[in-house]
């Protein structure tokens, strides 16, 4: 196997491992992290394809990791603010009970 | 031999990874989650992606984890899921989840082993420098870069005003 197709194997059991977290699990923040690492999965794709892919081209791959790492950045404080916004409400996290969006 | 260490980083990740997000206590969970992303850095140090490495160590290891820390303390679960974890529904979700993300993982895994990709196994990763990269940032792509730094402001701002809404409640 090439050095790729191990980075793209890795890529999507990564990306399985987050989507299993992020369909199984109630808490809201463990819901997050699977999607974090969801978008890991992606970054690491990026980062395969910019090293080994057949264009001999410029940092593209890496000026998207860049960008996706900022908005994952962006999305984990958001999405933890809701986390506590909801807590406040319900006084639990689980994602089965949060159904009302009017607080 | 050049696929070892790819092979040995990406196990690491992906046991990490299963292990931290198996974990029944959330402080856990963020804790394990912290050598999965120091993997993640490895493999990109490894591909020869040095900025992005320190990036991710920068922003997951040092920003996030600590953000998913401080979120997990302030709301402890006070046993809620160990007592949900026996019922038959927390079951069958767990289930139908599971069989979803291995269908996917193994339609991704059986993609990726039934292409023909033709990388070039070029021994130098191609040579882009942090000079490049910050003339690229703030060359082509200033407006993106831009557009990010609004983002990122918004984002901070939203995240303050929804998590001290009732505060202001009070006051009102």
């Amino acid at each position: 196997m090439t050095p790729l197709e191990i980075c793209l194997l890795v890529s999507a059991g990564l990306f399985a491992v987050g989507l299993t977290a992020a369909l199984t699990r109630s808490s809201a923040i463990l819901v997050l992290l699977g999607i974090e690492l969801m978008l890991n999965a992606a970054n690491l794709n990026f980062i395969a394809f910019w090293r080994y892919g057949p264009e001999r081209g410029g940092p593209e791959g890496l000026v998207f990791v860049l960008f996706a790492v900022a908005i994952a950045a962006a999305e984990a404080a958001v999405g933890l603010a809701l986390v506590i916004a909801v807590y406040r409400h319900q006084r639990n996290i689980r994602v089965e009970e949060a159904r009302r969006l009017k607080g | 031999m050049d696929a070892l260490v790819p092979i040995l980083l990406g196990l690491f990740v992906l046991a990490a990874g299963a292990t931290a997000l198996a974990l029944r206590n959330p402080v856990h969970t963020a804790l394990c989650l912290v050598p999965t992303w120091v993997g993640l850095a490895a493999i990109y140090s490894w591909a020869g992606a040095e900025f992005v490495a320190f990036a991710q160590v920068l922003v997951y290891v040092g920003a996030v984890s600590i953000v998913v820390l401080f979120a997990v303390l302030l709301t402890r679960l006070d046993g809620a899921v160990e007592r949900e974890r026996a019922s038959p529904r927390w079951r069958r979700r767990a289930l139908i989840g599971v069989l979803v993300a291995a269908g996917v993982g193994g339609v991704l895994a059986y993609s990726i082993l039934n292409t023909e990709l033709t990388p070039v196994n070029r021994a130098m990763p191609p040579e882009t420098g942090v000079r490049e990269l910050g003339e690229r940032l703030v060359g082509t792509d200033v407006v993106a870069l831009l557009a990010v730094g609004v983002l990122l402001t918004v984002a901070l701002l939203g995240g303050v005003v929804v998590a001290a809404r009732e505060g202001r409640e009070d006051g009102a």
